[in-house]
């Protein structure tokens, strides 16, 4: 299992279409891939706990993977939290 | 068979009968056996196939029709629907809970969309509206029953429908809805708005549709308002001859487009376009429009729970004046209320929606709605040829107030040095009696006129439109109605100010002639119309159209105006 905080620099956060392409790449992945914003915990495979986050620039998540490519997984969806998407 | 109605939507179609119903859904609650849960596991799993299946053919259908950027809202619908914590969370209710697959599902849905109906956020409410939506299609084909809306056709048919909501219509395809009948509503329903603009054939209020069958055929005959049901196969040829015929003419009509609207003695009138959305602007285009009389701003209004932002307001507006490439837009200010509701506004139902609390009427008691709106149509102003007309006006005060905040505005901008154009047209609809009546009084103050015919209609004959058991008193070409018009427009021309009309009797082609002679300067209408009226408008003479008006207004019956007109076009071979 791997972990890491990350602030979503992203100007839209998880809203919208940001969520559905972080759903869908996300998908992509074998590994259990959560991510937790305060008391609130997403699968990140999951649309609607994704936007059930609300979670904005800004924010701070935690994002972890869990299974045979974790680490691949980890860096790619905290790569797209960091970056911007139009 | 014949069954009557009342006329929707011109032309004739032919094809199977689909009876669109509405079908309530019916949840069975009872506790299910152990044994059965995997059974009703799968079923989920079925019905979830055949949802994403639905949801893949609607997005593809409409990033063909509408555009790929329309389209992605059904690519998040699928991946809604297929999110596991959704599914997970239903199937696990089945075995927990052993209750049937629709039950576990209609909760699930529920409890999500209720989750995300309780947030702040407007983008997020949204969204619980869209679990919904996905919820009810999941559920309908968990229990084998068809989807709402009509995006499943899949061959010719002729729609038959109680009535049609916007979201029923809004998954419509022209090419495989030959034809409309509805049980209730009138020429003014949505259905019949929406019929004209993609020209289907339609005919509204025939009461009871209960002889109508799936798979029986039928004839829409859209200009007679009638229905042929299990024609003979002799009837059946001799209506496809026609149907094409018809389609011929609307042709040749729309190959009319580049010429002028001048009648054979040389005089000019302005045909435009009505629109309600920026996209409606390139239809208008094409059929030769040469402006748009009324922008209906109440899209704006009515598509978030929050009033529109003045950059919303200022990119629409500009996106329209634009599109007209210097050509006139009239801008109507917010006309919400009557049967138009507003979530943003929580307007309280009233005994008497339509002479209650609405349009100029709210935006002067609330004039920040109204300083939003001005400041974004004269912002907009510097990127064509704009005008803004006031809706609902009863008294020269209203004008006053609303000019004053125009001027308020203006000053605004001058402060701020955005630039506007200066000279801004300033009009109001005519559609209450009372303006009508003492028009000279409005003048002064005014660049315009524009009839408004519907609501003119309504409160002068007192007929509520909408009301099929009195529908037949409701005659655009009473007296009465035809005085206000000739008043309307002499008190404009004799201050050199126009007048035009936007209501739906504007582009009736039996009224274009006695129009014409009355005077009227401008004609906007949908712009399925515009063709035909061009044409009645080159075949005539001004000095012809005078002598009919004049008569027409001798008249004492709607009947007798209405077989004067008819038989004034049917003479020139212009009944169409």
């Amino acid at each position: 299992m791997v972990q890491e905080k990350v602030v979503i620099t992203n100007e839209s956060g998880l809203h919208a279409r940001p969520a559905t392409a972080f759903t869908q790449l996300a998908a992509k992945y074998q590994s259990k891939i959560s991510l937790e914003c305060g008391d609130k915990k997403a699968d990140a495979k999951s649309i609607l706990t994704v936007l059930t986050l609300g979670a904005t620039k800004g924010t701070e998540v935690l994002l972890t993977a869990d299974g045979p490519d974790e680490a691949d997984a980890l860096k790619v969806l905290k790569e797209f939290l960091t970056t911007e998407h139009d | 068979m014949i069954v009557r109605g009342i006329s929707g939507a011109r032309g004739i179609g032919l094809g199977k009968v689909y009876v669109y119903t509405h079908e309530d859904v019916v949840i069975p609650k009872d506790k299910i056996e152990e044994s059965a849960v995997a059974d009703e596991q799968a079923q989920i799993m079925a019905a979830l196939d055949k949802t994403v299946a639905q949801l893949e053919a609607i997005r593809d259908k409409t990033a063909q029709t509408m555009g790929k950027k329309e389209s992605a809202i059904f690519d998040a619908h699928i991946l809604i629907a297929q999110d596991p914590a959704l599914i997970d969370e239903a199937k696990n209710l089945v075995a927990s809970e052993q209750c049937t697959a629709a039950e576990a599902v209609s909760r699930t849905v529920e409890q999500f969309a209720a989750v995300f109906s309780a947030m702040d956020d407007e983008y997020m409410r949204a969204r619980g509206a869209d679990i919904k939506d996905i919820g009810d299609r999941l559920l309908r084909n968990v229990l084998g029953m068809t989807p709402l809306g009509l995006s499943h056709l899949t061959e010719e048919v002729i729609l038959v429908a109680n009535d049609l909501t916007p979201s029923d219509t809004a998954s419509l395809d022209k090419r495989l809805v030959k034809g409309i009948v509805t049980a209730c509503g009138g020429p003014t329903s949505h259905a019949a708005i929406m019929a004209r603009t993609l020209e289907i054939p339609a005919v509204m209020g025939v009461g009871y549709i209960d002889s109508f069958t799936d798979g029986a055929r039928a004839i829409v005959k859209g200009s007679e308002g009638e229905v042929l049901l299990d024609p003979t196969e002799t009837e059946w040829q001799e209506y496809a001859v026609k149907a094409d015929n018809y389609q011929r003419q609307v042709q040749e009509l729309k190959n009319t487009a580049k010429l002028e609207a001048v009648t054979k003695d040389g005089h000019a009138v302005l045909l435009y376009g009505n629109m309600g959305k920026v996209r409606d602007i390139e239809r208008i285009k094409q059929v030769g429009g040469t402006g748009v009389g009324l922008f209906r701003t109440e899209f704006l209004y009515m598509e978030n729970d929050e009033l529109p932002s003045l950059d919303k307001q200022f990119a629409t507006y500009k996106q329209a004046a634009e599109a007209m490439e210097g050509q006139p837009v009239v801008i109507r200010t917010m006309d919400i209320g009557g049967d138009k509701e507003l979530k943003c506004l929580n307007l309280p139902k009233e005994m008497n929606p339509f002479l209650g609390y609405r349009a100029i009427r709210i935006c002067l008691r609330h004039p920040d709605i109204l300083r939003t709106q001005l400041k974004a149509v004269l912002k907009a102003s510097a990127y064509g040829k704009l005008s803004v007309m006031y809706p609902m006006i009863s008294s020269v005060e209203e004008v006053k107030a609303a000019n004053a905040i125009l001027n308020e505005m203006k000053e605004e901008l001058r402060q701020e040095g955005t630039p506007f154009d200066d000279q801004l047209p300033v009009g109001i609809m005519v559609e209450i009696p009372a303006v009508a009546i003492s028009a000279e009084y409005f003048v002064p103050y005014v660049d315009f006129f524009s009839i408004g015919t519907n609501d003119l209609c309504q409160y002068t004959l007192a007929v509520d439109r909408m009301n099929e058991r009195i529908s037949h008193l409701y005659q655009p070409l009473h007296p009465s109605v035809l005085h206000l018009i000739k008043n309307t427009i002499d008190a404009s021309h004799k201050y050199n100010k126009i007048t035009g009309m936007c209501g739906e009797m504007a582009g009736d082609p039996v009224t274009t002639m006695i129009l014409l002679g009355l005077g009227l300067d401008e004609f906007s209408m949908n712009a399925a119309s515009i063709p035909m009226v061009k044409h009645i408008i080159r075949s005539v003479t001004l000095q012809e159209c005078q002598k009919i008006a004049s008569l027409a207004l001798f008249m004492d019956t709607a009947e007798s105006v209405l077989n004067l007109a008819k038989t004034e076009l049917e003479k020139r071979g212009l009944n169409l």
